[in-house]
């Protein structure tokens, strides 16, 4: 769009400027990690969503009475909007009879309405750019201050502060943050207010927004908000691991995001919110906790198992018939499904030395054997369970025995045989192992 | 002179110290009234069950005394005080579908927030709360479980978790809400050793208990309620065929329609 493709990044020409829209996105996408984080864990995403575009009318105010960009005025034309977004959705929920969603809903568009007509009016006076509200600019960062023998982005002097704020707030107010977002009922009860942090939580988004629109636009604050935190809340069991590791995304979204925008000459937060999807759909499927990948795995496995127990459990019925009788392996294989799983289970079997094999067949080890007796004694006991307590007939208990076997643990398995008489058998008449 | 004469008088009068007092007390919800006028007194050192139908409003009666819900009317008094000054002393067990059991924490990091009320705004917990947690955590026999991130639980480990925080915060009057409901027979045994601990330390305990039939056998004083207070008294005297029938019996209609008008007709 505004940029034109760089070929080489590292070009002495445009390399600052490369580094000064990096600096921006970098910093912008931390503060959102930081407080998206917590707006993720509360389910409240879409308040970023409402807070991002209701900042509007209020930043707009605060342009108007300073006539620059400055901190101090959108600082406080920021918490205004959100405060005033928190309270007048809270408001219409209780005194309109709205749904807390439709309240928000009609609270943010019409306050960022609002600060579109204010736009028109006053444009040409705060020098903003309509266009810029909505989908951001990083070209602002050619309006540059010096610091030192620095040349920065002016907008990190709005961008830096917040990012300082948000780590500031989130480090001081961390247990009262979490404990009102885990169990809010509790930290009210005694005596940390849910509803203050909530205000607290409500004027950073705020704020965060506001350091963030120009960057990346209105409309993809809430991407940065939200994105990086559920990405990272795939990945990791401990609130601090994932503020810390949705704040690493968030960084390496603008360090990357930069890099491709420039050199494929796109837009860059277009591109850094691409990215962060990307990211997010790789932590679905590949999360170690729960991802697609380690759930189809572990279904993969479960099922592996389930195969080389019931060849043992096989061979266990067959010799209990007739100790000289084998099984041929073509006919085992055929037994329990066929196909590559059972093929592979019977390899996996030989190899752990569970059952060999020789001319005639196949034969349990001495291992193979108690390991396929326990089943089987797992098999009986369940059968034995359903018709007495569950009063099933005889002729349907095979079949949950058969699925249940593989799930039960030692402990249930002598539960179950201590209800039972010494010696006693299954409905079928057949022994039960021990 | 006169203030001093009447504490003195009021001492006398009663032999057990008050734990409880809620006077004429009156909850609604979006101007719906939900309990009428409820007055009990619960001296300290008991295990009282709160009992009564669904919708009955128990976990209100909760909600209201700990400052949750506002009171259309009345008041609330533990150990003599308004609630807000007595924080410290009281613990509370919210029921367990109330959180996300998905949140990042570790069983340890749910305990250890029930020393967050002692330490108050701003200060972090350290060392001494970790190891008081650990503590609370052994009580409840999950020491084990302690680093486990909390949905990998089960339904009666999480129920403990919760029992292990109202322990951290170390409370001289403790509300719970349905400790018992949905969990397995070891967690309910536990549980219930758990309250006759508390019980032996002098603490009062309320619980809303849904369970008629172990009631009498789990509490010492009751609380019938269903939107007004049946009976509130010890369990023998109270817990009576005529007492639960009036409790159970129905709602009263007029009760019903009385709170429709008023949600209705009252002003905004």
């Amino acid at each position: 769009m505004m940029i034109l493709a760089v070929n080489n990044l590292l070009d002495p020409d445009t390399l600052p400027m490369v580094l000064r829209i990096m600096v921006m996105a970098v910093l912008v996408n931390l503060s959102c990690a930081l407080v998206g984080s917590f707006l993720v864990l509360r389910r409240m995403s879409l308040m970023g969503d409402a807070l991002s575009h209701a900042v509007l009318p209020g930043l707009v105010v605060a342009f108007l009475f300073s006539g620059s960009l400055s901190i101090v005025p959108m600082f406080i034309g920021a918490v205004l909007a959100g405060v005033a977004t928190t309270f007048l959705t809270q408001t219409l929920h209780h005194y309109g009879r709205l749904s807390t969603d439709a309240a928000m809903g009609v609270v943010f568009t019409s306050l960022f309405a609002l600060g579109v007509v204010l736009l028109k009016l006053f444009g040409s006076r705060v020098h903003l750019d309509a266009a810029c509200v909505y989908e951001g600019s990083l070209i602002m960062v050619l309006d540059t201050i010096r610091v030192g023998g620095l040349e920065l982005p002016r907008q990190i002097l709005v961008a830096l502060p917040v990012l300082l704020v948000n780590v500031l707030v989130v480090a001081v107010l961390w247990k009262e943050l979490k404990i009102t977002t885990f169990d809010s009922a509790l930290a009210t009860a005694i005596g940390i207010s849910a509803p203050v942090m909530h205000y607290t939580l409500m004027t950073l988004v705020a704020l965060t927004a506001v350091a963030s629109f120009q960057v990346v636009g209105s409309i993809l604050v809430v991407a940065m908000l939200i994105i990086p935190p559920a990405a990272a809340q795939l990945c990791v069991e401990r609130l601090g691991r994932m503020v810390l590791l949705s704040c690493l995304i968030g960084a390496l979204v603008g360090v990357l995001g930069t890099l491709i925008a420039v050199r494929y000459d796109l837009s860059p937060p277009g591109t850094m919110a691409v990215l962060a999807g990307s990211i997010y759909a790789l932590a679905a499927i590949f999360s170690p906790t729960g991802g697609l990948a380690a759930r189809a795995w572990f279904n993969y496995q479960t099922s592996a198992r389930i195969v080389r127990e019931d060849i043992l459990a096989m061979l266990y019925r067959v010799e209990e018939y007739d100790r000289s009788r084998k099984i041929a392996r073509a006919d085992a294989i055929e037994a329990v499904g066929g196909g590559f799983t059972a093929r592979h289970a019977l390899r996996t079997l030989v190899r752990r030395g569970g059952v060999t094999r020789d001319e005639g067949g196949l034969m349990l080890t001495d291992s193979g054997r108690a390991q396929a007796a326990q089943l089987v004694r797992t098999h009986r006991l369940w059968e034995a369970y359903l018709v007495d307590e569950l009063g099933l007939p005889v002729d349907h208990v095979h079949e949950p025995a058969h699925r249940v076997e593989h799930f039960l643990d030692e402990e249930i398995r002598e539960q179950l045989a201590e209800r039972l008489p010494e010696g006693a058998e299954d409905p079928h008449g057949r022994e039960i192992p021990e | 002179m006169r203030s001093h004469l009447a504490e003195a008088q009021q001492a006398a009068s009663t032999d057990l110290t008050t734990a409880l007092e809620v006077h004429d007390m009156t909850v609604a919800y979006r101007r719906k009234p939900v309990l009428w006028d409820i007055d009990l007194t619960v001296p300290e050192g008991q295990l009282v069950g709160i009992v009564g139908p669904n919708g009955a409003g128990k976990s209100t009666l909760i909600k209201a005394i700990l400052g949750l819900v506002p009171l259309a009317s009345g008041k609330v008094e533990i150990y003599g005080k308004p609630y807000r000054a007595q924080r410290r002393i009281v613990g509370y067990v919210p029921q367990r579908e109330t959180v996300d059991w998905d949140f990042p924490v570790t069983a340890i990091d749910v305990v250890q927030m029930g020393t967050y009320g002692r330490l108050g705004w701003f200060r972090r917990p350290g060392h001494r709360e970790r190891e008081f947690a650990r503590q609370c955590l052994d009580q409840v026999e999950l020491a084990d479980f302690a680093d486990r991130q909390i949905r990998q639980l089960s339904g009666g480990q999480q129920q403990r978790v919760f029992l292990a925080r109202a322990l951290a915060q170390d409370a001289k009057v403790y509300f719970m809400d349905e400790p018992f409901a949905g969990v397995d027979a070891a967690t309910e045994a536990a549980i219930l050793r758990m309250l006759q601990n508390l019980r032996s330390a002098g603490k009062t305990v309320f619980v809303v208990h849904h369970d008629l039939q172990t009631t009498e056998e789990y509490f010492d004083w009751v609380i019938l309620l269903n939107m007004r207070l049946l009976a509130c008294g010890p369990m023998e005297s109270t817990f009576t065929t005529q007492n639960l029938q009036r409790t159970y019996g129905g709602r009263l209609t007029i009760l019903d329609q009385a709170a429709e008008a008023v949600r209705r007709r009252s002003p905004e």
